[in-house]
């Protein structure tokens, strides 16, 4: 199925979740969040939300900031 | 000066000066100014994920042992601070979140209708919330109103490196605070920072005058000094300003010649 990450098109598997999206894309689930549909996903919900054809999904991590 | 240590929401920080790493060149270089800066807070801002970035800053700022301040750079609504808040907090499990809104590009000045908003929303989340604010004594009363743990007036204008335009506000929001005062924006060198102390800010919150310097180490060296001493010079108590000169030799028992 296909989603929005980030802005652009993107490929995953049936009933992907937001923590098996967050490996694939980032190696690693940490210092990193997620925000599906405009609602952010707590950590505790990424292993339990299935996503869904056609959501939109924002990706983000800490970078350098003042 | 070992016990004199910045304290905020219950949380004691072994320095004073609190180091933005926006504006560094490298990695690299974040990690040597957060060692010379001797720093125990840093911030950090929330950005979509690159799968090119090499290398993450939380890895650097973990090795040094410093704690995380998330930021809320480059909101311009209280919807938009609150959602990147709760971001940052799943992202990094802290709850603490640097509160900035800003109204526009050109200026990057806090819009405070937005950020008391934003505040609030934040407080009742459950949030630490540290905001980015103008010099503005009665929007610092009403952050402090609204259960911020911080208040971060700002001497001029983000990346201005002007100073500290308006003293005066600064010392009055000092004066009342009831939460530690953190003077964010504006410095542009070491003496910025230690005026800073000495108008009885509880710290400073500065990126660019280290991240931006020729020699970001070394500014980041005399930033910690900068600090330690403008806070040791408020302990001390300086002398009051004088019109007339007062002599500090003895006016009695001059030979006459």
């Amino acid at each position: 199925m296909q989603i929005r990450l980030n802005g652009r098109p993107h490929e995953v598997g049936d009933d992907t979740t937001v923590d098996a999206l967050l490996l694939s894309v980032t190696g690693s689930s940490r210092g990193s969040a997620a925000v599906v549909d405009g609602e952010v996903v707590p950590r505790s919900a990424w292993p339990t939300t299935a996503l869904k054809d056609g959501q939109s999904v924002e990706l983000i991590t800490a970078v350098q900031g003042g | 000066m070992i016990d004199d240590l910045l304290t905020i929401a219950g949380v004691p920080l072994s320095s004073r000066l609190i180091l933005g790493t926006g504006g560094a060149p490298s990695l690299h270089v974040i990690d040597e100014t957060l060692q010379a800066s001797g720093t125990a807070l840093c911030t950090v801002a929330m950005r979509r994920v690159d799968a090119a970035m090499s290398g993450s800053i939380l890895d650097v700022i973990d090795r040094r042992g410093v704690r995380v301040l998330p930021n809320t750079a480059g909101c311009r609504t209280a919807r938009e601070a609150v959602q990147t808040a709760q971001l940052a907090r799943e992202a990094l499990e802290t709850d603490w979140v640097k509160l900035e809104v800003v109204a526009d590009e050109r200026t990057l000045l806090p819009d405070p209708i937005e950020l008391l908003d934003a505040a609030q929303s934040l407080v009742a989340q459950g949030f630490q919330v540290l905001p980015y604010t103008n010099d503005d004594p009665v929007l610092a009363r009403r952050l402090q109103q609204a259960g911020c743990v911080a208040v971060m007036p700002l001497g001029s204008p983000i990346g201005t490196g002007l100073g500290i335009s308006n003293p005066h506000n600064i010392e009055l929001i000092v004066s009342e605070a009831t939460v530690p005062v953190i003077l964010d924006a504006g410095i542009g060198t070491a003496s910025d920072a230690a005026l800073a102390m000495e108008l009885g800010c509880a710290g400073v919150l500065l990126a660019s005058a280290v991240t931006r310097a020729q020699d970001p180490v070394a500014m980041a060296t005399a930033m910690a000094l900068a600090v330690a001493a403008g806070r040791l010079a408020r302990l001390a108590g300086r002398i009051p300003k004088r019109f007339h000169a007062q002599a500090s030799s003895p006016t009695e028992g001059m030979a006459v010649l």
